[in-house]
């Protein structure tokens, strides 16, 4: 069963993410790996390079920032394979992000 | 007949609805299974009686529907796999494995809400019906549907499990259970202090359900707790409502108290932490207990309450209340100003709460500060009750004659 985790955090900028938090990520990414439970993993540059686009009465408009304009952003996420929920939200407590942020965890309804 | 199949219903349910999840893999089917054949039960044993088995006879009904409705989904996968399983499932609650327990963790799963918890706890688990439900907790009956439908709904989708959790997650899921289990029992107990209502049925399911999961995992020292915690209640619900107004522990006549009930709990809150290593709802049995033992009030042992409370508030994590609670004991055994320099930081988040007001009220007025009365007034003000605008009317006219 195949489970998103979203990391959502305050960083702004790449140089929040310190040489420290790397690190962490990559020890993360090379366990979940080896527990066969990563299906995927993609980090996202921070909103600041962020655009959103939308049709709106015939027209695509198009405009700078993200979707939401809350203080924790979206700043990655990864696709875990999972037996159960419980599962899941044990690797999700191992991601690093967790900490400084919040893991929201959400079953994948279908895969294209 | 109705009340026989509820009776049937309360007791059977949970192992019949445990067996069908744990053939089926699936909450919502089990469920509307059982309901199908709660549905029957009332149309056949109204015109033939209740059979020898009712339990049985539910049972194998209820995995007759579930097997006709796996055949006839066209968009389950496994269909042949799950077919084959439930043919296996035996016809008699008896001769399953008692999975109550597992059933018990997933409805009571943190990944729900509170009140979804509560909600699917009551139907799944006690067996309560879902109109009965939506009364005791006066909302509409398609509300409280919904609130469980939406539930069942997330154990599926989300594949929240059924099973017990593992060792090192196991007290932290309690706690979740518990929870549950204790906002039934204080719902009940609140609502049996209206007017005009009766709470007896909440507080019921909540003592049946904490008497299953003791029998289910004995000598847990957070169950006994809260089963201590519940009968302490318990054994003064008779002092709490005078002349229709609740009373306070403080104020309660202690006669009324009931002695068989706190005896039982005052025992279960000494074997407890012989147990284990006891949580947050023994550490509140503890405290009520520390205020019910002692033959008089001002026998009471403030030293050995404020130590309770400090471990409360380390165990609910800044809870707001539980700190208010602790600084009312500190005012009692170090005095009214160091309770007061414990209230000063709180007063941002319980600005609307009367307790916190009386709190400071009462330690202003121990110490001679004239803000005492505007704060009592203050108090006053929020006071809901008219019992307790009285008592506090009385401490500020006690105030003014002495001052």
């Amino acid at each position: 069963m195949l489970y998103a985790a979203f990391i959502w955090t305050t960083w702004d900028t790449e140089d929040d993410l310190d040489a420290a938090e790397f690190e962490r990520y990559g020890a993360f990414n090379e366990a979940s790996a080896h527990a066969g439970v990563r299906r995927a993993g993609m980090a996202l540059h921070p909103v600041s390079a962020a655009t959103t686009v939308r049709w709106r009465d015939d027209e695509v408009l198009v405009t700078d920032g993200p979707f939401l304009e809350s203080k924790e952003q979206l700043a990655g996420f990864y696709i875990l394979d999972c037996t159960d929920l419980d599962e899941a939200i044990a690797w999700a407590a191992r991601i690093p992000g967790a900490r400084r942020g919040t893991i929201e965890v959400r079953p994948v309804l279908a895969e294209h | 007949m109705r009340d026989r199949i509820g009776d049937v219903f309360r007791q059977e349910s949970a192992r019949i609805v445990a067996a069908l999840v744990r053939y089926s893999g699936d909450l919502e089917l089990a469920e509307d299974a059982l309901q199908d054949a709660f549905v029957v039960a009332t149309e056949v044993w109204a015109r033939d009686g209740v059979p020898a088995n009712p339990g049985g006879w539910i049972m194998t009904t209820a995995r007759r529907r579930l097997l006709d409705r796996v055949r006839r989904d066209t968009v389950l996968d496994d269909k042949v796999a799950l077919v084959a399983r439930l043919q296996e499932l035996p016809g008699d609650p008896a001769d399953t494995e008692d999975d109550r327990l597992g059933l018990i963790f997933m409805c009571a799963h943190p990944a729900l809400a509170l009140d979804a918890r509560v909600a699917l706890t009551l139907r799944v688990v006690a067996g309560v019906s879902t109109a009965e439900i939506a009364a005791a907790f006066l909302v509409p009956e398609a509300t409280m549907a919904q609130r469980i439908s939406r539930a069942k709904r997330k154990v599926v989708v989300a594949r929240i499990p059924f099973r017990q959790p593992e060792p090192e997650e196991f007290a932290g899921r309690l706690t979740a259970v518990l929870s549950v289990i204790y906002l039934l029992y204080n719902r009940g107990f609140d609502d049996s202090a209206e007017p005009g209502r009766d709470g007896r049925r909440l507080g019921d399911e909540a003592v049946r359900l904490a008497g299953l999961l003791n029998t289910l995992v004995p000598n847990d020292p957070e169950i006994v707790g809260l089963t201590a915690l519940m009968l302490l209640h318990d054994a003064r619900r008779a002092a709490r409502v005078r002349d229709g107004e609740r009373v306070l522990l403080d104020d309660q006549e202690r006669a009324a108290w009931d002695r068989d009930k706190l005896a039982e709990g005052l025992a279960r809150v000494a074997r407890a932490p012989r147990l284990g290593t006891v949580g947050q709802y023994w550490l509140q049995a503890a405290i009520v207990a520390e205020h019910m033992a002692p033959p008089s009030l001002d026998q009471r042992d403030w030293s050995r309450i404020c130590v309770l409370y400090d471990r409360l508030v380390a165990q609910t994590r800044g809870s707001v209340v539980v700190q208010l609670n602790r600084a009312i004991a500190v005012s009692m055994r170090d005095g009214p100003a160091a309770g007061l320099a414990l209230l000063e930081p709180l007063g941002d988040r319980l600005a609307e709460y009367v307790y916190f007001h009386t709190a400071r009220a009462d330690c202003l007025a121990r110490l001679r500060d004239p803000e005492a009365a505007d704060t009592y007034r203050r108090a006053i003000n929020l006071a809901e009750r008219p019992g307790q605008r009285r008592s506090l009317q009385r401490a500020l006219d006690k105030l003014e004659v002495s001052g």
